[in-house]
């Protein structure tokens, strides 16, 4: 009990709970089927936030490239949805029936190599998990290890999305090109398009969310988490006290990564197509822009960073959708200038102070009134 | 040359040159166990890149270095630093998010691996560790503390006690008590001759008094070689060190003096 109590304060329980019950009861109960779905879409992109907040906010490695990730999660799951959606009787009318139709159109006549394992779902989601971070780990172990750093880090995680994305595009009869995967059905058979099986989804998203937040949270509260802040201050110090700067390093972009990939594998369940849209820089950057508002140091704040940026670009862009890029640049730009912590860092300097000075008053009348009146009530 | 074994660090023909600029050119130097080396020399005399070479931080041209008889010049710093090398900057470099006794604690030398620290235990000899070490550097009173909010002259002895809970056998220590008050320079020099008794040290110092109150040998530098080497009252009568170092100091203080 007391080793949980080290883990966890009662503050931070709180929040949790605070969040959990708002994601879990309050939301499902005041919005429509359609508003719940597009919620469960904005918490998608929170799972990237959250590899940001471990990855930039603490480690001080700021990648503008997390879309990499979240497409290749979000890929490799259409890819089983995708064939499970080609079977033989719906692809009877194609010159090649049983693979994917877009592959079809492209004179594809045989389903190629790396397609192959997906048509096990088992196979699926440990890929969502394992690609990401392996290729994260490439990226990392070739960056780090040669010390780049900082700007050119980005600007090479900038490069990487790009190459990723024209790659996508280019290759349309193995990727399905810049329209991506659609037509998405079922997974085993449940169809995963009803209102019933997205709000199965939209739980499903919530509790995996829930759980990497305590899971980004155990990894701050170790050592490790310390010595993420302190390479962020001195990393010399750090490696001449002992320490391996670059493994600690990686070992924090591919979890970054990963949480990245959980969030674009549950985008593509609950959305129903996975596109390059979703790859290059400027969702990359949207990204970060979600890490930034709701603070790059608070984990919480990353989740509501996520759903209030994308609140705003769905009503803002409903109405101007020539003016939301400009409005997230200087959104961008007032949060570093204005707020660098975000969300987060306003609460935690004018709101929190108010509410502990409420809080002590109620505790004061509290005491006051006589212990025994207390159990009785 | 004898057997290298017999020294705790032999430096032997170490040459560094930075676009054809020798900073340290064919130097050889060798410490005792336990002794206490002091390297002074003007400015620009490749001091602390003696000490950068050594810990690993800038890599050498030419020349080997060997701690108890294993070479340095092609270890990660990392690797150096658990093999039993320690170093202080000459700026104080701590880390200022963390408070002093996270400081100490990241300096305890368990779990250094990923995976280590990530399962790292605060258990009862890492709070030993911590609350004899700041004890030991006078900051037990700011354990929680970040370390940014400290003076000038405790993020030095933060810095010291970060080495010391590493208990490294050979310290390397640049300009320990620049920038401190006369106050803090009299503890500073008591807190090296305790914790330099299980060890040996190299300092890089300026303050002469300082030198005459620790050091067993002194190696003067200039423009990368070394100049003499000996006792400080061997290297003091030195013509050479006077013409190069210390008249100059001397008169330059004068200078300040008037």
């Amino acid at each position: 009990m007391t080793a949980l109590r080290n883990l966890f304060s009662g503050r931070e329980v709180l929040y949790f709970l605070l969040l959990a019950v708002l994601l879990v009861v309050v939301l499902p109960l005041a919005l429509d089927a359609f508003r719940l779905n597009l919620t469960g879409k904005y918490l998608t992109f929170a799972f990237v936030a959250l590899g940001l907040v471990l990855c930039w906010g603490y480690g001080g490695v700021l990648s503008l490239g997390q879309g990499v990730f979240f497409g290749l999660g979000g890929y490799c799951m259409a890819m089983f949805l995708k064939l499970e959606a080609s079977d033989m009787a719906s692809t009877a009318r194609q010159t090649t029936p049983g693979i994917p139709d877009f592959m079809d159109w492209n004179q594809v006549t045989e389903l190629p190599w790396f397609w192959e394992p997906f048509h096990s779902l088992t196979f699926t989601l440990l890929a969502v998990l394992v690609v990401p971070a392996v290729f994260a780990f490439v990226i990392g172990f070739a960056m780090f290890k040669r010390r780049v750093g900082g700007v050119y880090f980005a600007i090479i995680t900038q490069a990487i999305a790009t190459i990723l994305t024209i790659l996508i595009i280019g290759q349309q009869g193995y990727t399905g090109g810049a329209n991506g995967m659609t037509d998405l059905r079922t997974l085993l058979g449940w169809d995963i398009r009803t209102d019933d099986a997205k709000q199965i989804l939209y739980f499903l998203c919530v509790f995996l969310l829930l759980l990497c937040l305590v899971l980004a949270h155990l990894i701050l509260r170790s050592k490790f988490g310390r010595i993420l802040v302190a390479m962020r201050d001195r990393e010399d110090r750090v490696r001449f006290s002992g320490y391996d700067v670059s493994g600690f390093k990686i070992f924090v972009f591919c979890l970054a990564g990963v949480f990245s990939a959980i969030g674009g594998a549950m985008f593509t369940l609950q959305v129903g197509f996975m596109s390059p849209s979703f790859v290059g820089i400027v969702p990359s950057i949207e990204m970060v822009i979600f890490c930034a508002v709701g603070g790059r140091l608070s984990l919480l704040g990353a989740v509501y960073g996520a759903l209030i940026v994308n609140l705003a670009k769905t009503s803002f862009s409903e109405s101007f959708p020539e003016l939301w890029l400009y409005a997230m640049g200087a959104l961008f730009i007032a949060v570093v200038l204005a707020f660098p912590n975000g969300l987060a860092g306003l609460y935690s300097r004018y709101l929190e102070p108010l509410l502990d000075r409420g809080w002590a008053n109620v505790r004061s009348r509290a005491v006051a009134v006589p212990p025994a009146q207390e159990k009785t009530s | 040359m004898s057997n290298a074994q017999d020294f705790i660090l032999a430096v032997e023909g170490l040459t560094v040159s930075f676009d054809g600029f020798k900073a340290v050119d064919d130097l050889s130097f060798y410490v005792d166990p336990q002794e206490i080396r002091v390297i002074i020399g003007p400015n620009g005399a490749g001091k602390t890149t003696v000490l950068d070479l050594i810990c690993g931080k800038t890599r050498a041209t030419e020349g080997s270095i060997k701690f108890r008889g294993r070479e340095l010049t092609r270890m990660s710093e990392h690797a150096i630093v658990h093999a039993g090398v320690g170093r202080k900057f000459q700026n104080p470099s701590v880390f200022e998010d963390l408070t002093v006794f996270e400081n100490l604690e990241i300096s305890y030398p368990r779990g250094r691996s990923v995976f280590g620290a990530l399962l790292f235990r605060r258990d009862k000899a890492v709070l030993d560790a911590v609350h004899e070490t700041a004890a030991t550097v006078f900051l037990s009173d700011h354990l929680d503390q970040p370390a940014g909010l400290l003076s000038h002259g405790q993020k030095q002895w933060l810095e010291i006690g970060m080495l010391l809970i590493q208990d490294p056998e050979l310290l390397m220590l640049d300009e320990p008590v620049a920038g401190m008050s006369v106050a803090e320079r009299r503890q500073t020099a008591e807190l090296l001759r305790t914790i330099t008794r299980q060890r040996s040290v190299i300092v890089i110092e300026h303050d002469m008094q300082f030198v005459e109150d620790i050091a067993h040998r002194v190696t003067v530098m200039h423009q990368g070689r070394m100049l003499a080497e000996g006792s400080l009252e061997h290297v003091k009568n030195d013509p050479r060190v006077v013409e190069v170092y210390l008249g100059h100091r001397e008169s330059r203080e004068e200078a300040a003096h008037a």
